[in-house]
C-alpha cells in the first residue's frame, strides 16, 4: 500500500529539486504541470472506496494543472516576449542546495511531529512541508511575474498533498479548499499577468519599484 | 431565513449592478442595496435567529459585532460612492460596484460562518473582490498595487488553507466523526493533538494576518490603501480587516478550549508590538496621506492583536476598538479621498491649508486624526483607554509602557503629516478644470461617521455594551 503512495511523492520531491535548478522557463513550466498532473493522481491512490465524485475532482484538477494553466502561462510567455530564462535573485546552486536542506529538514522535522492513521509510515507530510518550501523559495528568489505564479502554484500542490491524509474525515473541505485555490491560480495568471504586461511591456517584478518607502 | 436573506440582498444587487448599463443610475444601487441591508442586519440583531443550513451559518456574538461594524460601514460608503462616482464619469464603473456588493456579501459571510471551510471561502471571497477595487484607476501605480496585494493575499489565504488543514487534523486521532462546525471544534478540542494545533494557530494567524495586516504581513497595505479610492480604503481598513480579526479569534477559541491560552495570547502579544512599532517607524515623515492612513491601519490591528493578547477586559476593549477603528477609518479615508479629489495630489508637498480649501473635509480629516490617535472625547480613547488599563491590572507592566509609548510615536508621526495637510495656505490650483467641492453626496458619510465616533466616545449605547459583554464572555471557554 505504502509504495504506491511514496513513489509519487518521491518523484515529486525530485521535481521540486530539479525547478529550483532549471534556467529555462519552459522547463519550469512543464515541471510544475508534471508535479499537478501526479498530485491530481494522488487521492485515487489513497482512497479504497472510488467514487464518481473523486475520479470527477482528480479529472478536473489534472486538467487545469496540466493544461490550463501551463497553456496560460505560454502563451504569457509567448505575449510578453520575454528572454526565455528564469533570472534568479539567488543562484541557481545556492537555492536548489537550500531546497535540498529544506527537504531534508522536512523528513527530520515531520519525523518528531506525533502522527494519526494514514500519516505514519507514508511521506506524505514531509513532501507536503518540502514542497511548501519549495514555492516559498521561488515566490520570494525569483524576478518574474510568470516565476512567482509557478512559486505559487507549487506551494498550493504542497498543500494539495496535505490534504490527502484528510480526504476521508473531510472530503468536502479538501475538495472544495483545492478546486478554489486553483479558482485563485488561475484569476492571478490570467487577469494580472496580461495587465502587468501591457503597462509595462515586461513582466519583470524588478519595474513594480514606484511604490516603496 | 433572514440570514439567508442577508447574504443575498447584495448578491442580487450586484447582479443587478452588472446588468444595468447607465453609468450614472448604476452607482445608485450601492445605496439601496446597502439600506435593505442595514435594516435586515437591525432585524437580525433583534430576533436572533436560529442558525440555518446545518448550523453552518449563524451569528455568535463577536460575529455579531462584526455585522454591525460592516453594515453600518457599508451604508457611509455607499452614499459617498454616489458622489464620488460623479467626479469620475470617465471611468466605467461595471467592475468596481458589482465587486463592492460581492465584497458586502463576502463580509457578511464571515460574520455568520460557523464552519472553518465555509468561514475561509468567505474571507477568500472578500479578498478576490478587492483585486479590481484596487485596480480601478488602471495606472501602471494600481496595476502594481493590485500584483503585490494580489500575490500576498494568496500566500495568506493558502496558509490559512494549510493551518485549516492542521486544525482538522490535531483533532482527527481522537474524534471518530470530525466535523468542521467551530462548537464542534470547540467541544472536542480538549482532546485535539496539542503540537498540531500549535502549528495551526501559527499557521492560521499567519494567513488571516496577512488580512487583517499584522505587521510582518502588512507590505501589501500602504500600496492597496494608496492606490485604491479612498471608499474602498475605507472598507478595506474598517471592513475586511475587522472580518479577518474575527477569523482569527473563533480560530483563538478552539485554541482557548484546547488549553493553548498562555501560547496563542504570548503570539498575540508579540504580533501586535511588532505591528505598533513598525507602523510608528513608518509614519515618522510619510509624506502620503493615504499611505500613512494606511500605517495607521497597521497600528490600529496592532492594538486589536495586543488587547487579544492580554485578554479579559482588554479584549472588550479591543473589539470595542474594532468598531471605533472601523468608523474613525470611514471618516479619515472619505475625507482623504476628498482632498485628494480636490487637490490631484496625497502628497504633502502639494497639499497645505485644506481646512481653508475643503472646510468640512478638512476639518473631519483633522478630526479623525485626533480619534483615531486615541485622543478624548472620541471613541478610540475609550477602548485603547480599556486597554491599557486591563495592561496595568493585569500586571503586564512592560507592555503596557511599550504600548504608551508606541502610541505616543504614533501621535506625533501622524500629527506631523496631518498639520502640514490641513493648515497653512493652499496653493494655487495648477487646474482650473478641478472643480471639487463639498457636496451633499460627498459630505454628509464624513459627517455621519464622525458622530458615531463622537457618540461612541461620550455615550456607548446600552445594546452595544451587552453585545460587547457577551462577545467577551463567548471568548472566555474552559479549556
Amino acid at each position: 500500500m505504502h509504495w504506491s503512495i511514496n513513489t509519487p511523492l518521491v518523484i515529486v520531491l525530485l521535481l521540486n529539486l530539479f525547478m529550483l535548478s532549471v534556467s529555462r522557463m519552459r522547463s519550469l513550466i512543464y515541471s510544475a504541470a508534471a508535479q499537478g498532473v501526479i498530485l491530481s493522481a494522488l487521492p485515487l491512490l489513497l482512497e479504497k472506496r472510488i467514487d464518481s465524485m473523486i475520479i470527477i475532482v482528480a479529472l478536473v484538477t489534472a486538467a487545469i494543472k496540466g493544461l490550463l494553466i501551463p497553456q496560460m502561462l505560454h502563451k504569457a510567455l509567448r505575449d510578453a516576449q520575454i528572454k526565455r530564462e528564469v533570472e534568479p535573485l539567488i543562484g541557481f546552486l545556492p537555492t536548489m542546495l537550500l531546497g535540498a536542506l529544506g527537504t531534508a529538514v522536512s523528513i527530520t522535522f515531520a519525523a518528531y511531529l506525533p502522527m494519526t492513521q494514514t500519516g505514519s509510515s507514508t511521506l506524505i507530510i514531509p513532501a507536503s512541508f518540502s514542497t511548501v518550501l519549495t514555492g516559498f523559495l521561488l515566490l520570494t528568489t525569483r524576478y518574474k511575474a510568470i516565476t512567482q505564479v509557478i512559486g505559487y502554484l507549487i506551494l498550493e500542490n504542497g498543500i494539495y498533498i496535505f490534504g490527502m491524509l484528510l480526504l476521508a474525515a473531510v472530503p468536502f473541505l479538501v475538495e472544495l479548499g483545492i478546486l478554489l485555490d486553483l479558482f485563485v491560480g488561475i484569476f492571478v495568471v490570467s487577469i494580472i499577468l496580461n495587465h502587468i504586461n501591457e503597462a509595462f511591456s515586461s513582466l519583470d517584478t524588478r519595474q513594480l519599484t514606484a511604490l516603496k518607502e | 431565513m433572514f440570514l439567508a436573506i442577508l447574504i443575498f440582498i447584495p448578491v442580487l444587487a450586484a447582479v443587478a449592478a452588472a446588468a444595468i448599463t447607465s453609468n450614472v443610475l448604476r452607482p445608485w444601487i450601492m445605496p439601496i442595496a446597502a439600506s435593505l441591508h442595514f435594516a435586515v442586519m437591525l432585524t437580525v440583531l433583534d430576533l436572533n435567529p436560529a442558525p440555518i443550513w446545518g448550523g453552518w451559518v449563524g451569528l455568535d456574538p463577536p460575529g455579531k459585532l462584526v455585522l454591525l461594524l460592516t453594515s453600518t460601514l457599508f451604508l457611509i460608503c455607499s452614499i459617498y460612492t454616489v458622489g464620488y462616482l460623479r467626479y469620475r464619469t470617465e471611468r466605467s464603473n461595471r467592475v468596481l460596484i458589482p465587486c463592492l456588493l460581492i465584497f458586502l456579501a463576502g463580509a457578511t459571510l464571515v460574520t455568520c460562518s460557523q464552519q472553518l471551510g465555509l468561514m475561509w471561502i468567505a474571507v477568500e471571497t472578500t479578498a478576490l473582490s478587492t483585486a479590481p477595487m484596487i485596480y480601478f484607476n488602471r495606472t501602471p501605480r494600481s496595476i502594481e498595487a493590485t500584483w503585490k496585494y494580489l500575490l500576498l493575499s494568496s500566500v495568506g489565504i493558502a496558509l490559512a488553507l494549510l493551518g485549516s488543514f492542521f486544525l482538522v487534523y490535531a483533532s482527527l486521532g481522537n474524534d471518530p466523526h470530525p466535523t468542521l462546525l467551530f462548537s464542534h471544534l470547540v467541544r472536542h478540542a480538549g482532546m485535539a493533538n496539542a503540537v498540531w494545533l500549535k502549528i495551526a494557530f501559527v499557521f492560521l494567524l499567519v494567513g488571516y494576518g496577512t488580512k487583517m495586516g499584522l505587521a510582518p504581513m502588512h507590505t501589501w497595505k500602504p500600496d492597496a490603501y494608496g492606490e485604491a479610492p479612498g471608499v474602498v480604503g475605507a472598507l478595506l481598513a474598517g471592513g475586511l480587516t475587522s472580518c479577518a480579526f474575527l477569523a482569527i479569534l473563533r480560530v483563538d477559541r478552539v485554541c482557548i478550549a484546547g488549553g493553548l491560552q498562555a501560547y496563542t495570547s504570548h503570539l498575540f502579544i508579540a504580533m501586535g508590538l511588532l505591528s505598533m512599532a513598525v507602523a510608528a517607524v513608518f509614519m515618522l515623515g510619510q509624506k502620503d496621506i493615504k499611505r500613512m492612513l494606511a500605517y495607521s491601519s497597521v497600528e490600529q490591528m496592532g492594538i486589536l492583536a495586543l488587547g487579544a493578547g492580554i485578554g479579559g477586559p482588554a479584549l472588550y476593549g479591543a473589539l470595542l476598538q474594532m468598531i471605533n477603528n472601523g468608523l474613525t477609518k470611514g471618516m479619515l479615508f472619505l475625507s482623504a479621498g476628498n482632498i485628494h479629489r480636490s487637490y490631484g495630489s496625497k502628497s504633502t508637498d502639494d497639499v497645505h491649508g485644506a481646512m481653508r480649501r475643503l472646510p468640512l473635509s478638512g476639518t473631519i480629516f483633522m478630526l479623525g486624526f485626533l480619534a483615531i490617535t486615541g485622543s478624548p472625547p472620541f471613541g478610540p480613547f475609550v477602548s485603547v483607554f480599556t486597554i491599557l488599563n486591563a495592561a496595568f491590572s493585569r500586571h503586564f507592566f512592560f507592555i503596557g509602557a511599550i504600548f504608551l509609548l508606541l502610541l505616543l510615536i504614533v501621535f506625533i508621526g501622524m500629527g506631523r503629516t496631518v498639520l502640514i495637510v490641513v493648515l497653512g495656505r493652499p496653493l494655487p490650483r495648477k487646474h482650473r478644470n478641478n472643480v471639487y467641492r463639498d457636496g451633499l453626496l460627498t459630505g454628509l458619510p464624513l459627517i455621519l461617521s464622525f458622530l458615531l465616533v463622537l457618540m461612541l466616545g461620550v455615550h456607548i449605547p446600552p445594546f452595544l455594551t451587552h453585545m460587547l459583554h457577551q462577545a467577551q464572555k463567548f471568548m472566555e471557554v474552559r479549556p
